[in-house]
């Protein structure tokens, strides 16, 4: 379990996290969202024992990093933003580097550093140096050493930053895999991360927490939770069918396509069954038909822009 | 202690990965070389000894080592593997010394590789190869003080010429300080005692001392108390400077 408990840090007279607590448990996966310069990346270099924090305290399965670093680090299995790793070695120098840093010795080293290689799929670069390595494969690399030691804790900035949509994929499934018995904290701007991999959703602004739970949770939060989307074949006054229904808050015409619409729902109850029967009594021109569960997006404007405008 | 091998290893490697490590070696022997033959006069002086190679080595090593010290830590910042190292389970004594290390044996390597000077001068007469000892380790000890300076400058920035720079003008500082002519511009309302206490700083004095063949328990001692100083500095400034 991590507990942070009111952590704090400041640089000179500038606030990155400010009196932050939460607390993450075994097979929870984390997703710390927020807006470039929000305390994300400051927050997990506190949590890996990388800086110091000014206030507050950070326990990691009983261990507090500022008393027993060595014991909290060997817990803990890192990927720092950019995925640093030493350029002019080669990959399987790299690996085994860490293998024995990490403790192992002899022929558990070839063991660990081919069981890590499997994992993340480098066999095809083992020989050459990182430097000459594309960005997919250095931030595989850079995996590769974290998973190395089978940590409790794996923290991951921002993993998937600069794949393609293919190796996104594959690094998603692999977090999704190595969930199960720890605790996986991420941090990432890809709000459809969050849904795909992430059991919670921490959303940061100016180093406080402003919004806290599960993806689905986030999403109900969001203007566009039980929202109806439909689409038309053609121009049809759906506002005034709707008018007379109270559960019907507004009706937006979406902007990048023709004659798509999109129905909000007043309070927090589903009005799909409403909707539809109108629809079908009036017998809208309708093409396409659906619930939205809300948007992440939405959420996270919303919430780290109000924070912003305080 | 298994974490500093470690490290000290991988240090060490990643020179020879490099043409770094060779390049360093070949202009260190070219350089010396010129400095023995030519400069020093070492044939003409017609003795048998190695004053003319070892007096050489403060002004050798003024802008040699630097140029081994000045990525040390600023190459780490720059490319953002110092977070990498430091959130690994190791302290950072360990490796701050082993970066250390591996730089002055590359050092000492280099040195050995001059050995063809000490079988010259063997061939041609019959020196004190005890004080040939001596010196060889004086001048290694003296280019620790260097590069320990060096760790401390490279610490302190991301670049790594600036690094380099600083490095050459501190460790010209210490080289002067204890040579004649830095004591006699000293003003004259100067505290004795304290002309006496930056001149005792002075690698030259110390050095003097070591290649005359005098190992001097004090001299090496200096040289001991000089990197460990100078290695702690680098600890608290990687410490102080690692946020930015």
């Amino acid at each position: 379990m991590i507990e942070i408990r009111n952590l704090t840090k400041k640089f000179g007279r500038f606030t990155a996290v400010d009196n932050l607590s939460f607390t993450v448990t075994e097979g929870e996966v984390l997703g710390f969202l927020g807006p470039n310069g929000a305390g994300k990346s400051t927050t997990m270099k506190v949590i890996t024992g990388f800086l110091s924090a000014s206030g507050g305290t950070v326990i990691v399965d009983g261990h507090d990093i500022s008393k027993n670093p060595i014991e909290v680090k060997s817990l803990i299995g890192y990927l720092p933003e950019g995925a640093p790793c030493y350029g002019d070695m080669t990959t399987l120098a790299f690996l085994k580097f860490i293998a024995r840093i990490r403790g192992y010795r002899g022929e558990e080293i070839v063991e660990r550093v081919q069981h890590v290689v499997n994992e993340v799929e480098l066999h095809s670069v083992c020989q050459q140096t990182i430097e000459t390595l594309s960005k997919g494969f250095r931030r595989r690399v850079g995996l590769a050493q974290a998973i190395m030691h089978d940590p409790k804790v794996l923290i991951l900035d921002e993993p998937t930053d600069g794949l393609d949509p293919n190796q996104k994929h594959h690094v998603r499934e692999l977090i999704k895999n190595l969930a199960r018995d720890k605790i996986v904290i991420i941090s990432t701007h890809i709000l459809e991360e969050v849904t795909a991999v992430c059991s919670r959703a921490i959303i940061i602004a100016e180093g406080r927490i402003v919004a806290d739970g599960t993806p689905a949770e986030l999403e109900s939060r969001s203007k566009y939770h039980h929202a109806v989307t439909v689409r038309l074949t053609d121009e049809y006054d759906l506002a005034a069918d709707l008018s007379g229904l109270a559960a019907v808050s507004a009706v937006e015409k979406d902007g990048s396509e023709e004659l798509s619409y999109t129905i909000l729902a007043a309070g927090n109850t589903s009005i799909f069954a409403q909707v539809s029967e109108i629809a079908q009594s009036k017998n809208w021109p309708i093409t396409e038909f659906h619930v939205s569960r809300g948007r992440l997006e939405d959420v996270f404007r919303s919430v780290t822009q109000a924070q912003g405008g305080e | 202690m298994d974490n500093l091998g470690i490290i000290f290893k991988r240090e060490l490697f990643s020179y020879f990965a490099t043409p770094l490590a060779y390049i360093f070696i070949v202009i260190f022997l070219i350089m010396n070389g010129i400095f023995t033959f030519e400069l020093g006069g070492f044939y003409l002086r017609g003795q048998a000894d190695l004053l003319p190679f070892f007096g050489f080595h403060p002004w050798l090593y003024l802008f040699m080592v630097p140029a081994i010290a000045m990525t040390l830590w600023a190459d780490e910042r720059k490319t953002g593997t110092i977070e990498l190292l430091l959130t690994l389970p190791i302290r950072l004594r360990d490796a701050v010394l082993a970066k250390f290390l591996a730089a002055w044996v590359l050092i000492g390597i280099a040195l050995m590789l001059t050995f063809p000077i000490w079988v010259t001068v063997n061939y041609l007469g019959d020196p004190d190869n005890g004080v040939i000892l001596a010196a060889y380790l004086g001048s290694w000890f003296m280019a620790g003080g260097f590069l320990a300076i060096g760790s401390c400058m490279s610490a302190s920035t991301k670049n790594s010429v600036i690094s380099f720079i600083l490095t050459v003008s501190i460790c010209f500082l210490f080289v002067v300080m204890g040579s004649p002519i830095l004591l006699e511009s000293f003003p004259g309302w100067m505290p004795q005692f304290l002309v006496d206490a930056l001149s005792a700083m002075g690698f030259l004095t110390h050095f003097n001392s070591i290649s005359k063949g005098v190992l001097d328990i004090r001299d090496v001692l200096f040289f001991g108390v000089f990197i460990a100083a100078w290695l702690l500095a680098s600890a608290v400034v990687i410490e102080i400077k690692k946020a930015n």
